[in-house]
């Protein structure tokens, strides 16, 4: 999950890293009272999980209580690459003599931690990555051995920082492999990392994503209740659902990952468009497929609906029961094709058989559905 | 002949007393593995259904010569789960358990890689393997598979591994050893693992890879196939559609920064002479034609 900025910059000074004195606002009011408290001049910085904030006018330095006020209201509300700003973080401005860049992930092919750091930071790195790729001098990282301040001090050497800030610079990047570790982050990255003119280090960014499935050693819901979702992803998350909404019309339900994936790409190479993929993991029953059909019915856009379920340890006729059930549970608005393959799918169909009709259909290979099921999509449309 | 796993492979279940465990331990077990310890320190001396539980999988190893090792442990405990079973002896690892945390799963690969290099991973978040007609371990539906060769079957996916067996199973095609990866961002064993072992394997003449969006692992495969592969493999990559950023249900399944896409991988396999299905069942008409043409 992507932690906002203020979020990110708790979590750093949880491990000791020095970040600017700040507060997280959602109105102007408030806004006002948060700099009124830190003192003039601040940042007035909006608060969303993308990148570009500076250039679509979110970030803005204001001088004195009448620039916050502005800038709070200008920034709230506004449309950044399709994130509404809601939240605000008002922080202490700081003065800058250098910006750095540096950042931990898992490089999944060395199957080792990277690390990368440069004096050329404040820029996006993807830029300094393909102008000047020298100047990023990367660090790969055993987890079993551990980062060392010697390789540290190897690696500040290496990105040719002020020789002067060597000695914090370690500390920090130190710290920074402590917070990603143990914190267990899949990305952190400051950007910029700044030098202020009295010669310290300081953390002026933060962009960290924790990893979801390490929520059995850390708390993570205050996180969680930040995540950006549409309703329907909401609605699927809530009943423990794998799902992401998607623009089109035709409804998709199945079972395992690679399937759902798989589903969603046969409805568009037949001409579709896929409202959703929507995983309902290795079994199917009728619990489930009804919660995942309520989901989708709950989609306005959905005009038909193609569930794709190949059976492997889960039975054919224990699928069908859990459809028919499912079907006899919610009232679904939108016609539904099904393909059924795998184990015991002969009986699962002779099970479906008796309940075909206009609003229920079957076919016997996947392409076939996703045919039927977007020329239905495609009727209801016109 | 087989990869990995053979009828003479010896298997203890760690996590056989919990409810998954359990279930496809004796799945597996009624298939014709040989299912022979089960591991839970509080439970040591019991047994399940008749399969004997020890506190260790040292203990086990000890006492039936087991030389694999299946994991149903919940993810807090996985990391501790599989060093366990490299210090207790065994030769593979099975890690069906979902939801490992990615800095758990850095730390135990490169610790059996440096500590215990003659231990094979396979997993997190995989379904397992099978060789048909001779051993299954993890939650594959050993009937939807054919016994014999002449193809291997490689995949990143749970469900699609199984439509890629019964596929092969409506062809009359029989399969040497069917192993899941896993969709994880540190799989154990790679595709490169895989493909290596099957062109040392003399039944298998033709190899399946079901590939999906995110990481590098099929372009990596394809550099590999180019340059040591003989035997003809054919691919199906899912995801082609799939919206840039979005997690499609895998934590590796995710194209970011333009990379990972599966059109790339699609261009790169190609580029190595590998044929490709633009759906499974194409994948499927493509292998009956290549093994129809051995």
């Amino acid at each position: 999950m992507d932690l906002f900025e203020y979020q990110g910059k708790q979590f750093f000074a949880s491990y000791g890293m020095p970040v600017s004195p700040g507060e997280a606002v959602t109105t102007v009011h408030d806004a006002v009272a948060a700099a009124e408290r830190l003192g003039t001049p601040v940042m007035v910085k909006a608060q969303v999980h993308t990148g570009g904030r500076g250039k679509a006018g979110g970030v803005k330095f204001a001088a004195d209580i009448d620039a916050v006020r502005t800038h709070a209201s200008n920034i709230l509300g506004l449309d950044i690459r399709g994130h509404i700003v809601e939240n605000l973080w008002i922080e202490k401005a700081s003065d800058i003599a250098e910006e750095y860049y540096v950042s931990f992930t898992l490089d999944r092919s060395a199957k080792k931690h990277l690390g990368m750091l440069s004096a050329e930071g404040g820029v996006e790195i993807e830029t300094v990555a393909e102008e000047t790729p020298d100047a990023i001098a990367k660090i790969w990282v055993d987890p079993v051995d551990g980062l060392t301040e010697d390789q540290c001090r190897q690696w500040v050497l290496a990105a040719n920082l002020n020789p002067d800030v060597t000695d914090q610079t370690v500390e920090l990047l130190l710290k920074l492999y402590e917070a990603y570790t143990s914190g267990d982050a899949d990305l952190v990255e400051i950007n910029p990392l700044i030098v202020t003119p009295e010669g310290k280090v300081h953390v002026l960014d933060a962009k960290v994503t924790l990893d979801g499935n390490a929520g059995f050693r850390h708390d993570l819901a205050p996180f969680d209740a930040t995540q950006p979702r549409d309703e329907r992803e909401a609605a699927a998350h809530a009943k423990g659902l794998q799902y992401v909404g998607l623009e089109g019309s035709v409804g998709v339900i199945a079972n395992g990952a690679g399937l759902a994936m798989s589903t969603v790409d046969v409805v568009n190479q037949v001409g579709g468009k896929p409202a959703n993929f929507l995983d309902i993991g290795g079994g199917a029953n009728a619990d489930v497929m009804s919660g995942a059909l309520e989901v989708i019915n709950n989609d306005p856009d959905v005009q038909s609906i193609f569930i794709n379920i190949f059976g492997g340890i889960t039975r054919g006729e224990e699928v069908a029961n859990g459809i028919i059930e499912a079907m006899n549970r919610v009232n679904i608005a939108s016609p539904i094709v099904i393909r059924l393959d795998g184990t015991n799918a002969d009986e699962g169909r002779a099970l479906l058989e008796p309940h075909l009709s206009d609003r229920l259909m079957m076919a016997p290979t996947m392409l076939e559905a996703a045919r039927e099921a977007v020329a239905l999509a495609e009727g209801a449309a016109s | 002949m087989s990869i990995f796993v053979d009828e003479n492979t010896k298997v203890v279940y760690q996590g056989l007393t919990g409810s998954q465990g359990r279930y496809y331990g004796m799945l597996n077990r009624d298939y014709g593995t040989q299912v022979v310890a089960g591991t839970n320190p509080k439970k040591a001396g019991t047994d399940v259904e008749g399969v004997p539980i020890f506190a260790s999988v040292a203990d086990a190893v000890e006492a039936t010569g087991a030389n694999v090792s299946c994991v149903f442990i919940p993810a807090a405990g996985v990391r501790s789960a599989v060093l366990e079973a490299a210090e207790g002896g065994v030769e593979l690892i099975v890690v069906i358990t979902e939801g490992v945390p990615m800095h758990d799963e850095a730390f135990f690969f490169n610790k059996l890689k440096t500590d215990y290099p003659g231990v094979r991973l396979l997993g997190p978040n995989c379904p397992g393997l099978i060789s048909p007609g001779k051993a299954n371990i993890g939650i594959t539906a050993g009937h939807i598979a054919k016994e014999g060769g002449p193809v291997g079957i490689v995949s990143r996916s749970g469900t699609l591994t199984y439509q890629a067996l019964y596929e092969l199973k409506q062809k009359d095609i029989g399969c040497t050893t069917c192993v899941g990866i896993g969709g994880d961002p540190v799989p154990g064993t790679s595709f490169i693992d895989c493909l290596a072992a099957f062109e040392e394997d003399p039944e298998t003449e033709a190899v399946m890879m079901i590939g999906e969006i995110g990481g590098s692992a099929e372009e990596e495969a394809a550099e590999f196939i180019a340059a040591n592969v003989s035997k003809p493999v054919v691919a199906y990559i899912a995801g082609l559609t799939a919206p840039p950023g979005k997690k499609m249900g895998h934590a590796g399944a995710i194209v970011s920064g333009g990379k990972g896409t599966a059109q790339a991988k699609m261009d790169a396999l190609a580029a190595a002479g590998v044929r490709i299905g633009q759906s499974p069942s194409e994948a499927g008409d493509i292998m009956d034609e290549v093994v129809a043409a051995l």
